[in-house]
């Protein structure tokens, strides 16, 4: 037999179970009704538990743009500092953080889509419940026990094939948002874990550590250049490449401004030295360094 | 005549339109029987565009029920299947 057939006949025969109820016909038309009113009620919190995973889906979207532009500016740093293997770490990370969200999207789509299809469902269901309503009344009022079953008949039929139509749209809504619910819930557990997340998260330390520490070393050594500055051209290569034993004297005077008398003492052999360490090795330079005054002012 | 194309609505389609829809119709339930996914997708388009070309919408406060039912556009085989048995739909 033709599928449109066979579908129409199946679907009516489901449908139709619930009409031979009742005793007197009339009655099943309020019951009909509030079965209506009940798969209504049904439909708009099918509509609403829709929009609220198509929300969790955009939030997480949002999560995971963020993690994914912070990779990028991480990259860049690195990039910029001069460490392309951490560059190409984040912004591997960053292309898993983009395919996350590609997924997420197609995901969005789908709950927007079938959000929409159940809103113009409810409409739909609504305006045919309230036609019932009125064709009910009408019945009730007009028309014996005997008479009514006709009418009631041509009223159900187009109800219940609605009301089945609505029911199933409403089924697969719920078994969508399931599925979908599953899956976001598996990725707020990999963002909670670290793993993902860690597309920015505890990777994203190891990468971010890096970073940090490279610019704290640069720090030190704007500092340190920014202190040469200020203590004057001669100053700096006592504290930095003395000899030892000139060297402790000096700093010891150094915390006062006594340090400027001190460069005419040392001489002007030093000055090569003191620009190299800051060039060479950043992260490396920085502790040395930063150290050394402090070793001074101990002795 | 009114057909429904489930999740849609129904549409009044005019009575000339029927021997095209039934030829549609029967090349989806050869795809269905050859459990062909590919050709039944394309036949089950094929047919709901059908209907959807010759149909216009049937006002929504209407109450009259539908000679016809047609599954849900993105409706797979296995579903299709199941409707075409008492397992698959749910009661209104």
């Amino acid at each position: 037999m033709s599928v449109m057939k066979r579908v129409t006949l199946i679907f009516r025969s489901k449908a139709n179970k619930a009409l031979d109820r009742m005793e007197d016909p009339r009655e099943t038309l309020d019951y009909s009704y509030q079965r209506q009113l009940e798969m209504l009620q049904k439909v708009r919190r099918g509509v609403a538990d829709v929009a609220t995973s198509r929300k969790r889906v955009e939030l997480q979207m949002n999560q995971i743009q963020q993690q994914s532009n912070k990779l990028e500016k991480q990259a860049r740093d690195a990039l910029g500092a001069g460490r392309e293997d951490l560059a190409r770490e984040a912004l591997t990370r960053r292309s898993s953080a983009q395919s996350q969200l590609n997924d997420l999207q197609a995901q969005y789509a789908s709950l927007q889509a079938e959000e929409e299809k159940l809103t113009v469902a409810s409409q739909r269901l609504q305006s045919k419940v309230d036609a019932f309503r009125t064709r009910k009344e009408t019945i009730k009022a007009t028309y014996t026990a005997a008479e009514a079953q006709t009418r009631i008949n041509e009223a159900f039929s187009g109800i219940s094939e609605e009301m089945g139509d609505v029911g199933m749209a409403i089924q697969r809504a719920e078994d969508k948002t399931a599925q979908m619910q599953a899956r976001a819930g598996a990725i707020d557990e990999l963002l909670a874990s670290g793993a993902l997340e860690d597309v920015s998260g505890a990777p994203r330390d190891d990468i971010q550590a890096e970073l940090d520490r490279m610019g704290a070393g640069n720090d030190v050594e704007l500092e340190l250049q920014k202190l040469r500055g200020e203590i004057g051209g001669g100053a700096t290569p006592e504290l930095e490449a003395g000899s030892p034993g000139g060297n402790n004297s000096q700093a010891t005077a150094a915390p006062g401004q006594a340090a400027r008398p001190a460069p005419s003492a040392s001489g002007g052999a030093q000055p090569s030295a003191t620009p190299a360490i800051p060039a060479s090795d950043v992260g490396e330079s920085a502790i040395p360094s930063a150290d050394t005054p402090r070793a001074g002012d101990g002795t | 005549m009114i057909v429904r194309i489930l999740g849609e609505g129904q549409l009044s389609v005019d009575d000339t339109a029927r021997a095209g829809l039934n030829d549609l119709d029967a090349k989806l339930s050869d795809a269905i029987d050859r459990g062909d996914e590919t050709e039944f997708r394309r036949a089950l388009k094929a047919l709901i565009a059908g209907v959807r070309a010759a149909g216009s919408p049937v006002p929504p406060d209407s109450l009259q029920p539908s000679e016809l039912i047609l599954p849900y556009e993105d409706a797979d085989l296995a579903e299709v299947r199941k409707m075409m048995t008492d397992e698959g739909l749910i009661p209104g």
